[in-house]
């Protein structure tokens, strides 16, 4: 009990420094930047639209990689798996079969984004399981050629010669454009879709049999493996369903809100890192993470606008983000599993 | 010839501020403590080592306080990790967003703000005039030279006192190091926080001789390549130097191979693909030589279970 109160009072202090910390470099007092956070991102309905626009890839990306964390295994490039869903639907669009019609495009666009996003995570799933590698470092190094990737074809093969030689792809057709609500930006087909799947996730965790085999490996790894459980296949198949999802995302972004390939930067503002947040905060539970996720979309509306309004760093938020998941930790969310990343002692 | 010795010279300072965080990581997980925030680690040391550097005008004033904050950092993983037992993987990756975000906080002044004191080479006088190696190794600045010794240090102190005993004893079992008597949270304090002055002194290597410059974001990856060496040098200092003069090499031959019409992301790509083929490689040889990283690694030690 004494402990709990400590780790409470440890992480409130976490938080304050870092908000003095901001405040003695910038300048910039606590209340001022505080209200202008909550305010641009909650206190309008502009405000809560972009918001829930930026939560959609947020709730994909944290869904995802909540299925990797609950089995103990450490998918970091969500990034880079986002990246590659929106280079997936762009191919599909500009290069494949451009004259389709909407309703036969659209979920082609989705499903080989899922398809690219899940291939790129089976890299590093594959290397774990065959080569024992760290798949914190490899997945880690995958968003980086992710990145490098992307702004490749954008600035190479893909640059479309109609955009006064901006670094971008020729625009999406009409076709391959998702509907907004309103004059909104929010893409609602990928939200709905965000929200169908963390139902889905819900119900395969705690209610089927794979579920019930990830929830296993990531409690205890050596009773899965006494049980006989195929652990390799599972992590296989954890690393594919979370790339997948961070795929949509990015096919969400590039067909729901840019209309076509630009630099990586451009495509996310580090929806793959913030993610990792998201899915711990939310407790690594489907539901929760939908929540945590509109939470974080809010916060990172508030850092552009500090940005503009305040003159504050697009630094800033990475650092609140960062203070927000030294919370979590020292709160001791995530105490219950404890993975070791390299070898376990029972596999030498 | 000249052109394969240019090369070769500019690896060693490019491969610098990776042995340097690598020296530290291995130090770290000898103790049986993963620190993942190496790249949070190295660029606050960077931002810090170069802001100092530009108000006080004294480099070597600038590389001290990026080893002190650098340390300091550390010591936020080391009471997460150690006293407060926490998830380390996690720990790690929060000490990284912590130290990019407030690096481009802090850093946000000192954007093209130019260096007027820089360190300057100091050839050796006789040792560079060993043929072949001598201007390769001996023509180069003083970190370079204090990277030689550090490396040598680092060696030594592990194998060969009694502290590199404890150290490795409380990474490989830290309930028989504990009943030895050797205090487990101190030793492993200790090794996260000589990790952490290393990453700094990485981190201002590459912002006040190498670039030097501050750039948002600047590391790059730098500190996730250092994980990767750790690796690679099977957590020995002696092997981090051909694992750090390799990625400098790499990096050399990017900026060698850029006016040959390739595209620079295709380049910047070399780097990233390389640390998997070197993980590979590692690999290969842990399950041939039948070692195995520290023992506890990433295993927070609770004395309740003895």
């Amino acid at each position: 009990m004494l402990k709990r109160y400590r780790n409470l009072g440890l992480s409130i202090l976490v938080i304050l420094l870092g908000i003095f910390a901001i405040y003695l470099v910038s300048g910039v007092r606590p209340d001022v930047m505080l209200r202008s956070i909550v305010t641009s991102a909650f206190g309008s309905i502009y405000g809560l639209s972009e918001t829930l626009t930026k939560a959609i890839p947020l709730m994909l990306c944290g869904l995802g990689l909540s299925l990797s964390f609950r089995s103990s295994v450490w998918n970091i490039g969500a990034e880079g798996q986002l990246l590659m869903g929106a280079v997936g639907a762009t191919w599909i669009v500009l290069y494949v079969m451009p004259n389709a019609p909407k309703l036969v495009l659209i979920p082609i666009m989705f499903l080989v984004g899922a398809i690219c996003g899940g291939i790129w995570a089976l890299i590093p799933a594959i290397l774990k399981v065959k080569f024992n590698l760290n798949e914190i470092i490899v997945s880690l190094m995958l968003n980086y050629i992710a990145i490098e990737f992307v702004n490749y074809l954008v600035y190479g093969p893909w640059k479309s010669p109609y955009e006064w030689g901006f670094p971008y792809s020729t625009k999406f057709p009409t076709s391959a454009q998702l509907p907004r609500i309103l004059d909104t930006r929010i893409h609602y087909p990928t939200l709905i879709l965000a929200l169908i799947l963390a139902i889905i996730i819900y119900i395969i965790l705690y209610k089927s049999k794979l579920g019930y085999e990830i929830r296993v490996i990531g409690d205890n790894i050596d009773a899965a493996r006494y049980a006989g459980l195929d652990i390799h296949r599972i992590i296989l198949l954890v690393f594919l369903l979370s790339g997948g999802l961070a795929g949509l995302a990015g096919v969400g972004e590039v067909a729901g809100i840019h209309h076509r390939l630009r630099v990586a930067s451009g495509i996310s503002s580090g929806y793959g890192y913030t993610a990792v947040i998201v899915a711990w905060l939310g407790c690594l539970d489907p539901l929760l993470i939908i929540l945590v996720s509109f939470l974080f979309g809010g916060l990172l509306v508030g850092g552009d606008a500090i940005q503009v309004s305040l003159g504050l760093p697009g630094a800033t938020i990475n650092f609140i983000n960062s203070l927000i998941l030294i919370f979590v930790l020292v709160q001791g969310f995530s105490n219950a599993r404890i993975p070791s990343i390299r070898k376990r002692k029972s596999e030498r | 010839m000249s052109f394969i010795l240019e090369i070769l010279k500019a690896t060693i300072p490019a491969g610098t501020p990776l042995l340097l965080g690598a020296l530290g990581e291995i130090y770290t997980e000898r103790s049986g403590i993963l620190n993942l925030g190496v790249e949070g680690m190295m660029i606050m040391g960077a931002v810090s080592a170069f802001g100092i550097t530009a108000i006080t005008g004294n480099v070597w004033l600038g590389v001290l306080v990026s080893a002190i904050v650098g340390g300091g950092m550390a010591l936020i993983h080391a009471f997460n990790s150690i006293t407060l037992k926490a998830n380390q993987t996690l720990s790690g990756l929060s000490l990284t967003m912590l130290g990019l975000g407030l690096s481009g906080l802090i850093g946000k002044r000192y954007v093209g703000v130019p260096l007027l004191n820089k360190l300057h080479s100091l050839p050796i006088y006789g040792l560079k005039d060993i043929p072949l190696i001598g201007p390769i190794l001996f023509d180069q600045d003083p970190l370079v030279y204090i990277s030689y010794l550090l490396t040598f240090v680092f060696w030594f102190f592990l194998f060969n006192t009694r502290f590199g005993i404890e150290l490795r004893s409380v990474g490989e079992s830290p309930d028989v190091a504990d009943s030895a008597g050797i205090d487990v949270s101190k030793i492993q304090y200790l090794a996260v926080f000589i990790g952490g002055i290393m990453a700094g002194l990485g981190g201002a290597y590459l912002s006040v001789v190498y670039a030097p410059a501050w750039i948002e974001g600047m590391t790059a990856g730098m500190g996730w390549i250092v994980l990767a060496i750790t690796i690679f040098s099977l957590w020995r200092p002696e092997r981090a130097i051909l694992g750090s003069y390799l990625f400098g090499g790499i990096r050399v031959l990017q900026y060698k191979l850029q006016p040959f019409g390739i595209s620079p992301n295709l380049l910047n790509m070399l780097p990233f693909i390389f640390t998997i083929l070197v993980l590979m490689l590692a690999s290969k040889e842990i399950s041939r030589k039948r070692i195995s990283a520290p023992s506890s690694l990433g295993i927070p030690y609770f004395r309740e279970k003895l």
